[in-house]
């Protein structure tokens, strides 16, 4: 590592994540409400009208990125929990904490989306479904991580308790994933992805992806910001508006 | 003195469990009183429309299965750790997994085994016959062991905390979901005709999956618990 020349832990340390945090959080921010704003220009006016379903399929350019967002979250969730529970790292399970609100908004989203647009075109708000059901799940795991961290005094036993549960409920991901193919069911397969031509027209891909990018660029903004909440709160210090000194760091331990 | 092998070791957990249980016959009659007055609610709520029980029927077993291995759960770890054994386990030489399986083993032969013993009867109530209940016996034979599995995680990690009971209800349960729709779908597959193979298969493979990560997993979560 010193043959390199770069220090590849500095931000793992709360101190020097806070301030690198808070410049990051407006720029993410600005690009995220940009972005979202041309994704739902194209969504609502360039896309053409689907043959089929009329005007109701709009709802897709937000409701794929938000089931994208979900799993996407967990996944990144539970590797900020395995690099905490391995290397023992603080920063790492605070990541994870921020992450879990974000991500069981998204399944939400996804799933009240999902029954939006279920109801004109399925005729019911909901079905039990496949990939319906394992959706479901994955927001109930959401929402039992974020639990058990609450129920835990302990800051520490916290942290690792919910890192094993959200790494032991990673097998829900790829169930969610395939779940269209496994089980043949009402839910249809997907019409992107990366190894055949998408099948719907070129500017409903376009609004799609580019809504995805946006949903990136929000989560990092508010996973961000989150993250310097936890910070404040575990790492009570009355001189943090100014660069933290050793001496500092060390009585707040 | 010797160190105990590995089976030794895992027979001694084994045998250590199952006899504090049969000194405390009342608890176990509990597991198995529980579920047959759940089983035995549902004809009454729904109706003795034999047609409508003999559809709800793997469901409402099922479900009572896992609601008898949820509420039996707190009794997985809970004695050992207020007094003081659980802490004298982790320091056991063998590996803790090891051990965690002969923990989870007697938890199912306390609350799991004699709900598949009863199944057959209880499916007589809701009007099962003939291949069905064999498939409803052979579901749960498969099924409640992984249910032990996937919950001794959740008990772990609730070790000793407060309202506890209904968090790992929350934890435990949506993991025990596929556990629940293979289960229930072997005994509705065989029902409507189209052969259960499919769905016993697919228990199998969650037994076997829950067998490999489950006990590493628990061992892990106690060992967080009692640092």
């Amino acid at each position: 590592m010193s043959t390199t020349g770069i220090n590849w832990f500095k931000y793992s340390s709360p101190q020097a994540i806070y301030p690198l945090a808070g410049r990051m959080i407006p720029w993410f921010a600005a690009v995220a409400v940009g972005v979202i704003a041309i994704g739902l220009y194209i969504g609502f006016f360039v896309a053409p009208t689907d043959a089929t379903q009329g005007d109701a399929y709009r709802i897709i350019f937000v409701h794929v990125p938000a089931a994208w967002m979900s799993m996407f979250l967990y996944v990144i969730m539970a590797i900020w929990a395995g690099i905490g529970l391995g290397l023992n790292a603080r920063p790492s399970f605070m990541m994870a904490q921020a992450i879990a609100p974000t991500g069981a908004m998204f399944t939400f989203l996804a799933l009240f989306t999902g029954s939006m647009w279920g109801k004109p075109t399925w005729g019911a708000w909901w079905v039990w479904d496949a990939r319906l059901t394992s959706e479901l799940i994955l927001l109930f795991q959401y929402i039992g991580i974020i639990l058990l961290r609450s129920s835990i005094d302990d800051l520490r036993r916290a942290d690792r308790a919910s890192a094993v549960l959200a790494l032991v409920g990673v097998i829900n991901v790829p169930i969610i994933y395939f779940s269209v193919k496994w089980w043949n069911t009402l839910h249809q397969g997907a019409s992107v992805t990366i190894t055949a031509a998408p099948t719907m027209a070129g500017s409903m891909v376009t609004a799609m992806l580019i809504m995805m990018v946006g949903f990136w660029m929000y989560s990092f903004a508010v996973t961000l910001a989150r993250m310097r909440c936890v910070i404040v709160e575990r790492e009570r210090q009355p001189s943090w508006g100014k660069p933290a000194s050793i001496p500092d760091v060390v009585e707040a331990r | 003195m010797s160190q105990p092998s590995l089976s030794e070791a895992l027979r001694g957990v084994v045998r250590r469990d199952l006899l504090l249980a049969m000194r405390h016959r009342s608890d176990v009659a509990m597991s198995v009183f529980f579920v047959v007055i759940v089983a035995s609610l549902f004809p009454l709520g729904v109706g003795p429309e034999p047609a409508v029980l003999r559809t709800i029927a793997s469901g409402v077993l099922w479900v009572t299965a896992l609601l008898a291995c949820l509420l039996s759960l707190g009794r997985l770890f809970t004695a050992d750790y207020l007094d003081g054994v659980l802490e004298q386990t982790l320091l056991i030489p063998q590996p803790l997994a090891v051990l965690v399986v002969g923990k989870v083993f007697s938890h199912w032969v306390i609350s799991g085994l004699p709900v598949v013993l009863l199944s057959p009867l209880l499916g007589l109530q809701f009007g099962l016959s003939g291949e069905s209940l064999g498939v409803l016996t052979l579901s749960l034979l498969l099924g409640t062991p992984t249910l032990s599995m996937i919950g001794a995680i959740g008990a772990a990690l609730t070790l000793g905390l407060r309202g506890s009971g209904l968090l790992v209800a929350l934890l435990v349960l949506p993991l025990f979901i596929p556990v629940l729709i293979f289960g229930a779908g072997a005994v509705s597959s065989s029902l409507a005709g189209i052969g259960s193979e499919a769905n016993l298969s697919l228990l199998g493979a969650c037994f076997l999956l829950s067998l490999a990560f489950a006990p590493w997993a628990t061992a892990v979560a106690l060992r967080i618990a009692l640092e």
